[in-house]
């Protein structure tokens, strides 16, 4: 029975993924901005997990494991406290408006899914359609560090970037070897704390977060 | 070839639709009254509400045109036509032959055509006002809501609802992820396209802020009448429609008489419950200011467009 859904439900899940990756894209307020972050990483755990399940292949239980213990606890609550120590619960500032950020996500996530049907074609797994979902939402992600003007919302989608590269190895080729992924995942919380010191002396230097601030090269 | 059963079937779902419409506003209401702490209206208040207007005398302003007076009676017949496309009890209705989900939205669209021309007939500032408003919401929902249908007709390969509804309720049942996110896009549209929280506010008796109510300010008696009993079958089809796209189990199959018996406490389940979820969703999100609706429905033309692409990559 599940075995029979199991693609679909890894289809389901990867849909969801993308929904996330939009709604952050879309999202104006910084405390559910790191909510959908923490979902978003739920997702994930669920998917790999799925995935491994489906596949027989142990050794993504432990990158399950490794997401939900950092993407779904850990960094969201270094997060949290980060905004806490900033006091930065405003809404966050967009570089473009709304909309318009959304209708250029949805040509993002056009170019995405045409360029990674070819590939898709090519890999062998039951989840290769997903190859695109993952592609469009590091593409949204990184869409998202460009219109955004804090620090704070750069930083979270750094981190949701590194969700959609995970989805994507999962999906295409069942995830990397664990030694890789304990890596990346290690330089994503280490990246997350140097981020968090690095905001931390942005606003002492400029008394804001606001990372338009170091366009300017010279003291005056 | 239509057959008798067809047609007997088709007219009772047609009065099944008028008769609980405002049965099922009246339930929203109750809902409502109880999630948020209030004494309910009793059940049947609609139904009273129709009866005193029905028995009052309809008050004209003095520069009312034909229009103004024909208005309800038109956009009742074209809701009336609308609740007879949707596939509520059984798939071999007679007129799904004639019309399809594009009809559907066209018939919709008249509706709502003529009550924002009535509401600008008298000349008074908030009946211009409302149809302004219920324009732009128009315009920008129904892009969203053609979306819906069209990620619906591409999984079941037709636009008749009545295929769509045979395609997903008796096909090998399967997960669509773009059905998903269709299915809330179609909630944020007829949110707003019902003048529900958070667009619009259905109890609202502050002028500056109404769209539906602004339009239908200077209507009165059995006119007011009409015009209620329309708003609640429209909201009936909208929740009919929605069933039938993302829940249509229980629907009899073409054709299958015992079948049609056995659909009727389904779809009485499926709205009672589709009915408290509305109510919780009004009673949980908060009104927005009108020009945020635009991203509001810009969000669900986005959900919409999102799950066609996803049904292109994931499901063929």
């Amino acid at each position: 029975m599940l075995a029979k859904y199991g693609p679909q439900l890894v289809n389901l899940l990867a849909a969801a993924l993308l929904l996330l990756s939009f709604a952050m894209l879309t999202q104006r307020r910084i405390l559910s901005l790191i909510n959908l972050f923490a979902a978003q990483g739920f997702v994930l755990f669920l998917a790999t997990a799925l995935v491994a399940w489906l596949t027989g292949q142990h050794h993504l239980y432990g990158s399950a494991a490794l997401t939900l213990a950092l993407k779904v606890i850990a960094l969201p609550w270094i997060l949290h406290r980060l905004i806490r120590r900033l006091n930065v619960k405003w809404d966050v500032e967009t570089l473009i408006n709304i909309p318009s950020t959304m209708l250029v996500g949805i040509v993002l996530v056009i170019l995405a899914f045409n360029l990674a049907l070819p590939i898709s074609s090519l890999a062998g797994t039951v989840t290769k359609a997903t190859l695109g979902i993952a592609l469009a939402s590091v593409l949204l992600s990184f869409l998202m560090m460009i219109t955004r003007s804090k620090a704070v919302p750069q930083v979270i989608g750094f981190l949701s970037m590194e969700n959609g590269l995970f989805f994507a190895a999962t999906g295409a080729v069942y995830g990397m070897p664990m030694v890789i992924e304990f890596g990346v995942a290690l330089d994503v919380l280490v990246g997350a704390l140097i981020l968090g010191i690095f905001v931390f002396e942005i606003r002492e230097r400029f008394d804001s977060v606001d990372t338009r601030h170091l366009e300017r090269l010279k003291e005056r | 070839m239509i057959s008798l059963a067809g047609v007997a079937a088709q007219f009772t779902e047609l009065a099944l639709a008028v008769l609980l419409a405002p049965l099922l506003s009246g339930w929203v209401n109750q809902c409502r009254a109880w999630l948020q702490n209030k004494s309910a209206p009793p059940l049947l208040q609609p139904y009273r509400t129709l009866n005193k207007l029905f028995q009052k005398e309809v008050v004209l302003a003095h520069g009312a045109s034909p229009l103004f007076r024909i208005a309800p009676y038109l956009i009742f017949g074209c809701l009336c036509a609308a609740a007879a496309i949707v596939p509520t009890l059984g798939t071999d209705l007679p007129l799904n032959a004639a019309a399809d989900a594009i009809a559907l939205v066209g018939l919709l669209a008249l509706a709502r055509l003529f009550i924002a021309l009535a509401g600008m007939d008298i000349g008074t500032a908030f009946g211009s006002l409302g149809a302004r408003r219920e324009m732009l919401v128009g315009f920008l929902a129904e892009p969203a809501l053609l979306m819906v249908l069209f990620t619906a007709s591409l999984i079941s390969g037709s636009s008749s609802l009545a295929t769509i509804v045979e395609a997903i309720a008796h096909k090998e049942f399967a997960i669509y992820p773009s059905l998903a996110i269709a299915g809330v896009a179609f909630t944020m549209v007829s949110l707003a396209e019902n003048a529900r929280i958070p667009v619009d506010n259905p109890a609202t008796h502050l002028e500056l802020t109404m769209i539906h109510e602004a339009m239908v300010l200077e209507y009165s008696g059995r006119h007011l009448a009409m015009i209620e009993w329309a708003a609640s079958l429209k909201l009936f089809v909208y929740s009919c429609i929605g069933l039938a796209l993302f829940f249509p189990f229980g629907v009899a199959g073409g054709g299958d008489a015992a079948g049609i018996v056995l659909a009727l406490p389904v779809l009485l389940l499926k709205l009672a419950i589709g009915g408290f979820l509305l109510a919780l969703i009004e009673t949980l999100s908060a009104k927005m200011r009108i020009f945020r609706a635009p991203e509001f429905l810009g969000t669900a033309f986005l959900l919409a467009v999102l799950s066609m692409l996803i049904h292109v990559l994931l499901e063929r």
